[in-house]
């Protein structure tokens, strides 16, 4: 079971629920966190894991033997990118504009193009017990965190339970993060500014065909109008976190929820069977 | 004519409440909404939309069955895992064409796709340059970039002293896309662990594209040990902490009321912000 947690907008409290719910059910079953959120990755803040393998993240870029090479320009029309620029006597290769597709190694007429990686970030992991984490890093100045998050997923094992913090936002990060989730759970506030990303964020999961269910948090100071959307467009909504000050403080601190408020512990293991239910009646009803 | 960009890392710190409030007190400027994957702004503003562009970027591949003899050469090729069963996935094509270039039969085409819109609209506070990103779609470093133009082109026409521009959370490929170039980035921070680490990341952002920073700890009393913390971590990285700004439903509930929470009330959140704009001219004067 792989269930992603997703919010649209940033700081609705992700990493507060993917870590609590890892943590309750780390008693019971094997289980992975993945934190895809590689740009600014929070989860290990709150889990305090020590690392103990770290994995380099490459893209492929062209690196050019101009013994080989005639100039023919080739690589540069087939670059979607415009990464690779030919000159009269010269090769130019962009390497931050590379997305690392192949192609002009692929088509070089003469073989002059071959790969070499270029370190975009870094995978590393950590476990305790039956909790085992697994966290991308996009290095600083990098733009692109899909290969990273990329590689980050390749390390699910299927047999655990595995939860994946995914980066705020609705574009390709967020996309890539998801995919292939059984289940999203996406996590708002009851604000207007929640209500307008919980909305996007509920468009991204229609199209690709993930059954979501949501977390209010910060319940007391806002409005109705989310529970009021939810209720319409008939999105469970699974969990409801007080704002309260003690909650933030905990936070702050690094300290996850369910250990600084322990009676959570069951509220999180009552949300992973609703989770459940829901994912085996979809089942059935295909 | 200078350009002041608000980033912070973390999502949910609180950049488009301050950024909502300068709006309501700078006088010459235009303002920015770089969050093109989940905005937010507009709600504060209440823009009306004056000019809408719809935004071509990027490409995807299309196999057209009829010519299609099943080869298998593309899935085979493909980096991004797009093409499944002779079919592409258009969410996970990257549009770099290698399936193009290398189909034995000329079955692939690449289309141009849509990834959004851009607007200028004017509001009560002068001219607002916005955008929203099609759902999960990629390239929003570009439409960042078509909104900061925007609004260059605007400032410029208009002789304003200020952009004032709305970041997305993150140190990847929008932020920078927002960032470079800049006069100012002003970082909104919260006192948590999570904030800190985040900020120490877009600060290296910030260091790799030259551009100077000041910061600003939001909900400060949340954890004053921690607010300490950043402190004596900015000034011994040489950053000026400009302002420390109190935790108070008062910016939540502004939101709830659509207005800029230095509209909403009067009270020592807004006289904060009030005097952290006062600060930030003279710190581009330098």
């Amino acid at each position: 079971m792989i269930i992603s947690v997703a919010s649209g907008k940033g700081g609705t409290g992700k990493t507060l629920v993917a870590t609590s719910l890892a943590l309750s059910l780390s008693d019971n079953y094997k289980v992975q966190l993945l934190d895809c959120d590689v740009e600014e990755p929070n989860a290990n803040i709150l889990l305090r894991l020590s690392i103990n393998q770290s994995r380099p993240v490459y893209i492929p870029i062209p690196k050019v033997d101009e013994t080989k090479c005639t100039y023919c320009g080739k690589c540069a029309e087939v670059c979607a990118y415009n990464a690779i620029a030919v000159l009269k006597r010269k090769v130019l290769v962009f390497p931050e504009l590379c997305h690392g597709c192949g192609a002009c190694c692929y088509l070089c007429p003469e073989a002059a193009i071959t790969e070499e990686g270029r370190e975009v970030g870094v995978v590393e992991m950590g476990n305790s017990g039956n909790l085992g984490l697994v966290q991308g890093k996009l290095a600083v100045g990098e733009a692109k965190a899909p290969p990273v998050i990329r590689k980050v997923k390749r390390y699910i094992d299927p047999a655990n339970v595995v939860i994946i913090d995914v980066p705020p936002g609705t574009s390709c990060p967020v996309v890539e993060a998801v995919e292939g989730s059984d289940f999203c759970l996406l996590v708002t506030e009851p604000t207007p500014f929640g209500l307008n990303d919980l909305s996007l964020a509920v468009e991204v999961m229609k199209r690709l065909g993930i059954s979501c269910g949501v977390v209010i948090n910060r319940v007391g100071v806002g409005d109705r109008e989310v529970e009021q959307y939810c209720h319409r467009e008939r999105i469970p909504v699974l969990l409801r976190i007080p704002l309260e000050r003690k909650i933030a403080i905990l936070y702050s601190k690094g300290i996850p929820l369910v250990e600084g408020v322990p009676r959570w512990h069951g509220d999180f293991l009552k949300l992973f069977q609703d989770i459940k239910d829901i994912v085996a009646a979809k089942s059935v009803a295909k | 004519m200078k350009e002041i960009v608000v980033l912070s890392g973390k999502g949910g710190t609180g950049k488009t409440s301050i950024v909502a409030s300068f709006a309501s007190l700078a006088r010459s400027k235009v303002l920015a909404d770089c969050d093109v994957d989940a905005a937010d702004l507009h709600l504060l503003l209440k823009p009306e939309v004056k000019e809408a562009k719809e935004f071509w970027s990027g490409q995807v591949a299309f196999i057209d069955k009829e010519k299609c003899t099943e080869c298998g050469l593309c899935q085979e090729l493909c980096r991004f895992g797009a093409i499944r069963d002779c079919q592409v996935n258009p969410i996970s094509c990257e549009g770099c064409g290698f399936c193009y270039q290398v189909c034995p039969v000329n079955a692939i085409v690449m289309k141009d796709s849509m990834s959004g819109y851009s607007f200028i609209s004017e509001t009560k506070y002068g001219y607002l340059c916005h955008a929203r990103l099609g759902i999960a779609q990629e390239n929003s470093g570009k439409l960042v970039a078509l909104v900061r133009q925007n609004a260059k082109l605007i400032a410029e026409r208009e002789n304003l002293d200020y952009i004032i521009t709305d970041g997305s959370p993150g140190i990847g490929c929008p932020v920078i896309s927002s960032l470079s170039g800049a006069s100012l980035a002003l970082l909104v921070t919260e006192p948590t662990l999570s904030g800190m680490h985040d900020l120490e990341r877009v600060i290296g952002v910030c260091r790799h594209f030259g551009v100077p920073v000041l910061v600003c700890v939001n909900k400060y009393d949340l954890n004053e040990e921690n607010t300490y913390r950043i402190e004596s971590y900015c000034a011994k990285e040489g950053i000026e902490v400009a302002a420390r700004i109190s935790f108070d439903n008062v910016m939540t509930e502004a939101i709830v009321q659509g207005l800029p929470v230095v509209e909403y009330s009067n009270n020592k959140v807004t006289q904060q912000i009030k005097e952290l704009w006062q600060i930030i001219p003279a710190k581009l004067k330098k």
